[in-house]
């Protein structure tokens, strides 16, 4: 079967089975809660989301790349493209916009005005050192590393703790080629 | 609206999660339950704010009729199937679902036995009846079509809904195999109290 050809976010989207976003946002609130509830600790819980993340990103990954039709990327900067437009709408409805990229084009950041994870929430003053969306960090860290992208994602903007925009910093620290296990002139 | 494997990642991931935290497959679903029920309290919220104003159910009917049209349509984006009053207990009531959402990507190892995803959406429904003493089991069923067996997470979200609605019941999901059919269908039963049912007498 031949490869898609690549699509946009809006039509990959709308070929894709949708679900209830506020069954998704409650779902996510209920997890955040639990994790709370069972480590205590803000900073535990914070690891806890980007540890989930990343096992959802690893996965994740195969699912974008067969129903988006997106082929490898020339460099970090379609990479990041890519992601804003495309990654972030065909999961979670919404696009992001990239910024700020740094003179070397290997750290920019993802721009999110409108986040399905955090509708109806308020931090509690007891859980102000809580990234609360920290699940889309390991996700993009995740997803990234499978296609051989080592990558640092941290958190500058959040609306939840007062800013006016969610702002991810996605840094390239390590692309590592893909090794194929045999030589062709062997 | 958000897609449809966002969710189901962010599922799986709620469940291996609780898989670590417990002991036996019990525990799973008390912990499924309770996380359902939280959903399902703020689905409560919502709609009642939203569909209903300050209209609230008093009757057993009319509160299982909303969590079979209403709600199920704002979280699957369909009616149920089925409502269905059981032959055996006065108390029983069956809402029938094809194909529960959660449990269409979820696949139960055989070590797991009757464990069901439905338990978190079984949660929502508790919270709709829930009441002071009420115990109603809510059998879902539905029927998974595909061929091989799912995990059948009771929907625990669904407990959530009658207890806040004042209607408590024990709300279970179970698979119930199907006559020509490969997969079982997920059943949630709904076991009302006995003060639920007493008040259904009075009102007459």
């Amino acid at each position: 079967m031949a490869p898609l050809a690549p699509r946009t976010g809006d039509a990959v989207f709308a070929n894709v089975e949708r679900v209830n976003a506020e069954l998704f946002t409650l779902t996510y609130g209920a997890i955040v809660r639990q994790l709370l509830t069972d480590l205590e600790e803000v900073e535990e819980v914070n690891k806890q989301l980007d540890q989930m993340g990343y096992n959802i990103g690893v996965r994740l990954i195969d699912e974008f790349l067969a129903k988006s039709g997106v082929s490898s990327c020339v460099d970090f900067r379609e990479t990041a493209d890519v992601i804003a437009k495309v990654g972030f709408k065909m999961f979670l409805g919404v696009t992001a916009s990239v910024t700020n990229w740094d003179a070397e084009g290997t750290s920019c950041s993802l721009v999110l005005d409108d986040n399905p994870l955090v509708d109806f929430v308020e931090l509690p003053d007891t859980c102000q050192g809580l990234y609360y969306c920290n699940i889309l960090s390991g996700v993009i860290r995740g997803a990234l590393e499978m296609v051989s992208m080592k990558t640092e994602v941290t958190w500058i903007r959040d609306m939840l703790h007062g800013d006016d925009a969610y702002e991810l910093r996605v840094k390239l620290l390590k692309q590592v080629p893909e090794e194929y296990p045999y030589k062709d002139d062997e | 609206m958000v897609s449809l494997s966002a969710f189901a990642f962010l599922f799986s991931e709620l469940v291996q999660y609780n898989q670590t935290r417990v002991d036996n497959i019990a525990e799973l679903e008390r912990r499924l339950e309770d996380a359902g029920y939280a959903v399902g309290a703020r689905v409560l919220e919502l709609l009642c704010h939203r569909e209903k104003g300050n209209r609230r159910e008093t009757r057993l009917l009319g509160i299982l009729s909303f969590v079979h049209s209403t709600v199920w349509k704002v979280l699957f984006g369909k009616v149920a199937d089925s409502l269905e009053k059981g032959t055996e207990h006065e108390d029983e009531y069956m809402i029938s679902e094809k194909e529960l959402l959660v449990n269409r990507f979820i696949s139960i190892p055989k070590d797991m036995g009757t464990f069901n995803c439905g338990a978190f959406v079984a949660g929502i429904v508790k919270v709709r009846m829930g009441y002071d003493l009420a115990v109603f089991h809510w059998l879902f069923v539905t029927s998974i079509s595909s061929n091989w067996p799912k995990l059948n997470k009771l929907l625990f979200l669904e407990k959530g809904v009658l207890d806040g609605a004042g209607f408590p019941a024990v709300v279970t999901a179970h698979f119930v195999p199907v006559e020509g059919q490969h997969r079982p269908r997920t059943t949630i039963l709904i076991k009302f109290a006995e003060e639920v049912l007493q008040r259904e007498a009075r009102l007459g």
